[in-house]
C-alpha cells in the first residue's frame, strides 16, 4: 500500500513540478541574464525584475505543491525510488513542454537523452 | 560556458542532492504521515534536518533560477540531473537502502542521458529578436 502512495505521490511531483519548470523558465528568460543585471544594477535589480514577473510566483505555487508531495512520497517510499523517478519523469514531461510551450529546440540529442533517462527510471522502478 | 556557469550548474546538482537527502533523514526520523495529517506535515519543518534540507533546497533554488536565465530548460534540468546519481550513492552508503543490479542499470541510462545534453548547446533560442545569429553559435562553442 505504501508502495502505491508512492507511486501517486511522484505523479503528483511529475505534474506539479514540469508545470513549475516551464513557468519558471519563461519568467526567467523574461528576466534576463542573472549575472549580468547583478554586476550592472546590483542584486536589487534582479530581485525587484523576478518580483516583478507574475509567471514567477505561479512557478513558485507550482513548486510549493511538488515539494510537498515530495516530503509526502519520501515519508512512504525509498529515497533511492521516489527522488530519482519523480525527477526523471518531469525530465520527459519537460522535453514535450518545453517543446510546445518554451519553443525550445528539442533536437535529436536532447531526445535520445530523454528516452536513456526515462529507460534509466523504468529500470529503477523494478 | 563560462566556468561561473559550470559553478552554478555544480551548485544546482550539490544543493539539491545534500538538500533531498537531509530531508529524507528527518522524514525517516518522524515516521509515516498519512494524507489528512495536515498539521503533522506542517510541523515536520520543525524537524532539524528537514529545516537543513530546506535551506539547502533554497540555495539550490536560487542557482537553478540563475541557470535558467542563460540556459534551456531542456539543457539545464539533464545537464544537472547527475544529482539522481548522488542521490542513489548516498542512499546506498548512508542510509543503506538496497539498490539492485537493474537500478544501478538505470542510474547508467540516466547518466549516459546526461552526457548527451551536456555535450550539445545550451541555448536554442537565445532572444533572437536581439542578438544576431552569429552571436549565438559564438556562445554555443565557448
Amino acid at each position: 500500500m505504501n508502495e502505491l502512495y508512492a507511486w501517486a505521490a511522484v505523479l503528483l511531483i511529475t505534474v506539479a513540478a514540469s508545470t513549475g519548470d516551464v513557468l519558471l523558465s519563461y519568467s526567467m528568460k523574461r528576466v534576463g541574464h542573472v549575472g549580468e543585471i547583478w554586476e550592472t544594477h546590483g542584486l536589487l535589480a534582479v530581485a525587484k525584475r523576478i518580483l516583478s514577473t507574475p509567471t514567477f510566483f505561479l512557478g513558485v505555487g507550482a513548486m510549493a505543491v511538488a515539494f510537498y508531495s515530495l516530503l509526502f512520497g519520501l515519508s512512504w517510499g525509498n529515497l533511492s525510488l521516489v527522488v530519482p523517478a519523480s525527477a526523471s519523469l518531469t525530465f520527459v514531461a519537460n522535453a514535450i513542454a518545453a517543446r510546445f510551450f518554451l519553443h525550445e529546440h528539442v533536437d535529436r540529442r536532447r531526445w535520445i537523452a530523454a528516452i536513456l533517462v526515462a529507460g534509466g527510471v523504468i529500470l529503477m522502478a523494478l | 560556458m563560462t566556468f561561473r556557469k559550470y559553478l552554478v550548474l555544480a551548485g544546482i546538482t550539490v544543493f539539491s542532492t545534500i538538500g533531498d537527502s537531509l530531508l529524507a533523514h528527518g522524514m525517516k526520523q518522524i515516521g509515516a504521515l498519512s494524507l489528512d495529517d495536515v498539521p503533522g506535515l506542517l510541523l515536520a519543518v520543525l524537524n532539524p534536518s528537514v529545516a537543513l534540507g530546506i535551506l539547502l533546497l533554497l540555495a539550490f533554488f536560487a542557482s537553478y533560477m540563475s541557470a535558467l536565465s542563460w540556459a534551456d530548460l531542456t539543457y539545464v534540468l539533464p545537464a544537472t540531473s547527475i544529482s539522481y546519481v548522488l542521490v542513489a550513492l548516498i542512499a546506498y552508503f548512508r542510509f543503506h537502502e538496497a539498490i539492485s543490479p537493474l537500478r544501478w542499470l538505470g542510474i547508467a541510462l540516466i547518466t549516459a542521458g546526461v552526457g548527451f545534453v551536456a555535450a550539445g548547446p545550451s541555448l536554442t533560442r537565445p532572444h533572437e529578436h536581439k542578438v544576431p545569429a552569429s552571436a549565438v553559435s559564438q556562445e554555443a562553442d565557448q
